[in-house]
């Protein structure tokens, strides 16, 4: 992905006044008033989790898509095998899910591997 | 053919023309040559008919990044293949030498190859699984055989990868 493109993208910040004012009475007697906080969200805290799917590809060697999980996800062995099971016999398997950025850069690098493998929001 | 495994390379010897021919062929292979199937599967869509924004961006700015990835691959693999170049008796018993460090290209064009072949026939899963069709009677014939042969290819280097 693109630096200008992940610059830009899905992370727009959200601000929000928080204007309730705090009174706060000190040892001393005397009332201080608590500044108002400026709370900033971004829109990756906002955002649902994304899960990232891959599908089942009757081309694609059972071995080849076992070293594509291994290499992009860091799974061992076994659980990459049970992943790829799951897509042959199932025809689809959930591979990871999280916020949508990395998401997007795990499904950029399963396309480069040429697996079929989609995003789609959690919920 | 045979097929041997050193530390720094893969080597296939005793090729015959046929066979010779079909290696020669794989970056050719890759190629969509805009046969709309062979481009979507290539380039397939990050979503499931949703997010036409996301699709949009994809479009602009991973595609043109994976067709960069897709074609250095195919280049390595065809740098390679000039060690194959000359007539068909000069072909005779020659040695195809693959480095270690193009594994992963091998892997790529080999798997394009299969890719594209396999969505311009639009073959079947059943088809797919018939490893063992034999004579080769008819031009779909011939490129069933030939994604198998490039899946057995596959198979060698994922093993050598993984050792």
């Amino acid at each position: 992905m693109s630096r200008e493109r992940r610059r830009g993208f899905g992370c727009r910040a959200q601000s929000k006044d928080t204007r309730e004012t705090t009174h706060v009475l000190d040892e001393t007697g005397s009332v201080t008033i608590a500044e108002p906080t400026k709370e900033t969200r971004s829109e990756e805290d906002l955002d649902l989790p994304w899960q990232i799917v891959v599908h089942n590809d009757p081309v694609n060697l059972m071995s080849y898509v076992t070293m594509v999980f291994q290499r992009v996800f860091g799974y061992p062995r076994e659980k990459a095998e049970r992943h790829m099971l799951e897509v042959h016999h199932k025809g689809r398997s959930i591979l990871w899910a999280g916020m949508r950025e990395p998401a997007e850069l795990y499904v950029q690098q399963l396309h480069g591997y040429l697996l079929l493998a989609t995003l789609e929001k959690v919920g | 053919m045979e097929i041997w495994r050193h530390n720094d390379h893969i080597e296939i010897s005793e090729l015959d023309p046929f066979l010779a021919e079909l290696l020669r062929q794989i970056p050719a292979s890759a190629s969509p040559d805009g046969v709309r199937a062979a481009e979507q599967r290539l380039f397939s869509s990050p979503t499931i008919g949703k997010e036409p924004e996301l699709c949009a961006e994809w479009k602009q700015y991973v595609e043109p990044e994976l067709r960069r990835l897709f074609q250095s691959a195919t280049e390595t693999v065809a740098a390679d293949l000039q060690q194959l170049n000359g007539n068909e008796k000069s072909l005779a018993n020659r040695t195809l030498r693959i480095p270690a460090k193009h594994m992963d290209a091998w892997l790529s064009a080999l798997n394009q190859a299969r890719l594209v072949i396999a969505a311009k026939n639009n073959f079947t899963e059943t088809e797919l699984s018939d490893h063992f069709r034999s004579p080769i009677g008819s031009r779909r014939d011939l490129s069933l055989f030939q994604i198998n042969f490039y899946g057995f290819l596959q198979e060698f280097i994922l093993r050598d990868t993984k050792s």
